[in-house]
């Protein structure tokens, strides 16, 4: 782990206060206060009340739009309410309710075919991108530009373009060009075998641009000689790849890799606005399922305890799975 | 003095998002604080989007309203019903205190306590013993207490394209009647026109909603009347659903691209790419305003019944409720304003005339068959004050007109009314993706589901 320490002795251009020796002090009460007044002069012209001042903004905005509403997510879980009367307790009840909902089964299933077919296909794209496009020699940022484009689009214009290529009919574009070659037509959207990966080929084009600019500013990190050294060793591309530019990454790649398992763990957009968990609940994510107890689509909606009970075991469940893939990776990833 | 620079900065930054926070805490200022014996309501006024026509109308309704009740100020609001941010609209005190729900949503919010109970001041209305039966149950909650006064009443009808109906070589003035008469036109369509000749909606409980209302075209119901037996498997639905399978696979009249909602539903069937398909009778209101359709391809047509006893169309409309937060004094308010500005125009000259002509001039479809809130004669009679102003082509939906009066309403199923939609949704979606779907075991799987949804109540 990189550790990051202070350098010993004094630090140039740093205002720290200094503050009185307190031991003399101890030994008189008046020379006590004394010392306190002189603390707290101290700590008043050394820019205390500046460091309150801008916390208090930020403390005030994320314990009102964040903290706050964390806190209200796991009292709701444990009651029900209809957010005009007072909520009652209702203890674990929204808990046994979400657990025992046999839809529950299937989200979870669909949310795992998600996350292992976009690990498959969308983990390994923006890193092998970000590789061919460090070795250009030219125009590598035209290539960066044109990768982080589907980034830019809005998400909901995206599902839009992506309907018209996954039409069903022989008229789709993805279906014109297959037919080019005597394949399909692919009921790409509306089948509940082909929904899944329909939604991760769009979630992958429409993500991989950010991750391969993170790797591309990686990749610079990587020292010249070390590729000069590998190949008067007579290392070829594969080998450079393997030995030299891969281990420098790894530190990266883990935490893109955690990040992309959390991302996908929550998948709601695609589902929501491409098939609406369809068809028959063969896209159906935990997200969706969280979002329609409490906003209606499949089980009526109002179900803010079951929502917000759902939301919480996501939550918990996603940080032992964080705390559990640092533990196991934490040798792997010291440098 | 640079600190002390920075400090200033720090410290005016702090004052404003405390005094921001301090703004939004008294935000939430009570509506009924507005004097001695008076009482002011905000009202659902316009749509998002809607013309300042619209909004003038609905000023100038406010303040006549103000004039014949002088205790009472009408505040309109620009507001639409989304079942997503009432919630918080609602938490946060920024909900109307009269608006109006989907006949669908109305009894989940009686159940939730989320609306007004509003039974004496509906009950005390004068022509409330003369409403349709069929169109105040939408407004009941399970208790059998009125919450709200229904308007903009539909019956579920086939709307079809006329120019397609042309190109395929059918009569446009001959909708089809029975359902086999549906599945050859569609047929004919689809191998005529290349276009698929029946759309059928899939998603956000739509599927099920349709596939209800094919149900009940057949005969069939989706629970018991008391709502407490869930009836899915009934013999009617599966015909529904096997019919919709036939047309899908084997005469491919339904597009293998088959998967839409209210609103995608519209704009493919307002694009020319839909022969036919099923939704409220006054659809062709949004099929003009959302999504340009040409009037002269238009067509509507009753929806088939067969020769079951119990076959009958599906009706669905708003229910103007009140508010779960409205004092006593603004709950009474709100009904009467209900009451004045949504349903007075069908027993009152004036008031219909000024309606129809505040649409015409915002260039509104004015005439769209809805269906009768009271009887046949006040309808006919409402039909008559507005003839002047009517600009939608009636010829074009005769098919409607003609028989709309025999027609038998059905209200929705009573309980759990989305979550019964809701779990009919992945039926229509399997049988409509899959070739090989089983529709009795489904129906069996999705019986015992809705079963659980009304054991919860």
């Amino acid at each position: 782990m990189v550790q990051f320490e202070a350098p010993a002795g004094p630090q140039p251009g740093r205002r720290r206060p200094t503050f009185p020796a307190t031991t003399d002090a101890e030994r008189s009460d008046d020379r006590s206060v004394m010392a306190r007044q002189g603390r707290w002069a101290t700590w008043w012209r050394g820019g205390g009340p500046v460091t309150v001042a801008f916390l208090v903004p930020m403390l005030l905005a994320f314990g009102l739009f964040s903290w706050w509403p964390i806190v209200r997510t796991a009292v709701m879980a444990f009651q029900q309410t209809n957010l005009v009367e007072p909520a009652h307790w209702v203890g674990f009840a929204n808990f046994r309710h979400v657990l025992t909902d046999p839809l529950l089964p299937t989200a979870l299933r669909n949310t795992a075919i998600f996350a292992g077919l976009a690990f498959l296909f969308g983990y390994p794209i923006p890193l092998l991108l970000a590789i061919a496009m460090s070795d250009l020699r030219r125009m590598r940022g035209l290539f960066a530009v044109l990768a982080y484009l589907p980034v830019v689009v809005p998400p909901a214009v995206a599902v839009l373009l992506w309907q018209f290529f996954y039409d069903a009919s022989g008229g789709g574009v993805f279906n014109t060009v297959l037919g080019w070659f005597g394949l399909g037509p692919v009921p790409w959207l509306v089948s509940s075998h082909w929904v899944l990966p329909s939604l991760v080929l769009e979630a992958t084009w429409a993500a991989a641009g950010g991750t391969v600019i993170i790797y591309l500013a990686a990749l610079t990190t990587v020292p010249k000689e070390l590729y000069d050294a590998a190949q008067v060793d007579g290392a070829g591309i594969w080998r450079k790849l393997v030995h030299v530019t891969l281990p420098h990454l790894r530190t990266i790649m883990l935490v893109t890799l955690i990040l992309q398992i959390i991302g996908t763990a929550q998948v709601f957009l695609e589902p929501y606005l491409f098939t609406d968990g369809g068809p028959d609940n063969a896209s159906l994510t935990v997200l969706l399922l969280i979002y329609n107890y409490a906003f209606g689509s499949t089980t009526g909606g109002g179900d803010y305890g079951d929502a917000t009970a759902l939301s919480l075991l996501l939550a918990v469940g996603l940080a032992v799975l964080s705390w559990v893939y640092f533990r196991l990776t934490r040798s792997w990833s010291d440098s | 003095m640079k600190t002390s620079r920075l400090r200033a900065a720090a410290l005016s930054t702090t004052a404003v998002v405390v005094a921001t926070v301090a703004l939004a805490g008294c935000g939430s200022s009570n509506d009924d604080a507005s004097g001695k014996g008076t009482v002011t309501i905000t009202v659902e006024g316009w749509r998002p989007g809607d013309q300042q026509a619209t909004i003038d109308y609905v000023k100038q309704q406010a303040a006549a309203f103000h004039k014949l009740h002088p205790d009472i100020t009408v505040v309109p609001k620009e507001w639409q019903w989304n079942a997503q941010t009432f919630p918080a609209q609602l938490a946060g005190g920024t909900l109307p205190i009269s608006f109006r729900v989907p006949f669908t949503d109305t009894k989940g919010l009686v159940e939730r306590h989320q609306v007004a109970d509003v039974d004496k001041e509906i009950r005390a209305l004068p022509y409330f013993d003369e409403l349709n039966p069929n169109v105040l149950a939408a407004a009941e909650g399970t208790d059998g207490k009125v919450y709200g006064l229904p308007s903009d009443v539909y019956a579920n009808a086939l709307h079809y394209n006329r120019q397609l109906f042309a190109e395929a070589g059918l009569d446009p003035d001959q909708p089809p009647t029975t359902w086999d008469e549906v599945r050859a036109d569609a047929k004919a369509i689809h191998d005529k026109t290349g276009q698929a000749g029946f759309g059928e909606m899939t998603k956000s409980n739509t599927g099920g909603w349709i596939l209800t209302t094919l149900t009940y075209a057949m005969g069939g119901r989706v629970e018991s009347e008391d709502g407490k037996t869930a009836t899915l498997d009934n013999p009617g639905t599966e015909q529904a659903l096997q019919l919709l399978h036939d047309m899908r696979w084997q005469d491919q009249s339904i597009s293998a691209n088959n998967s839409y909602d209210w609103a995608g539903v519209n704009q493919a069937f307002a694009a020319g790419k839909l022969g036919m398909f099923v939704s409220g009778s006054d659809v062709y209101n949004a099929l003009v305003t959302t999504d340009k359709i040409d009037p002269k391809e238009y067509g509507l047509a009753a929806i088939p019944l067969t020769d079951s006893a119990d076959a009958g169309a599906l009706g669905g409309g708003s229910v103007n409720v009140v508010s779960a937060k409205a004092t006593p004094a603004q709950a009474k308010a709100a009904v009467e304003w209900a009451d004045f500005f949504r349903v007075k125009k069908y027993t009152d000259q004036d008031a219909a005339v000024a309606d129809a002509k505040a649409q015409t001039a915002s260039k509104q479809p004015v005439g769209t068959p809805t269906f009768p809130i009271f009887d046949q004669a006040s309808y006919t009679n409402y039909q008559t004050w507005i003839k002047d102003y009517v600009n939608v082509p009636l010829d074009q939906m005769k098919g409607y007109t003609d028989s709309m009066f025999s027609l038998k309403l059905i209200s929705e199923p009573p309980v759990q009314t989305q979550g019964v939609y809701g779990v009919l949704d992945p039926v229509v979606q399997k049988v409509l993706s899959d070739k090989d779907a089983d529709i009795p075991s489904l129906l069996q799987e999705a019986n015992q589901k809705a079963q659980q949804l009304l054991d919860q109540g």
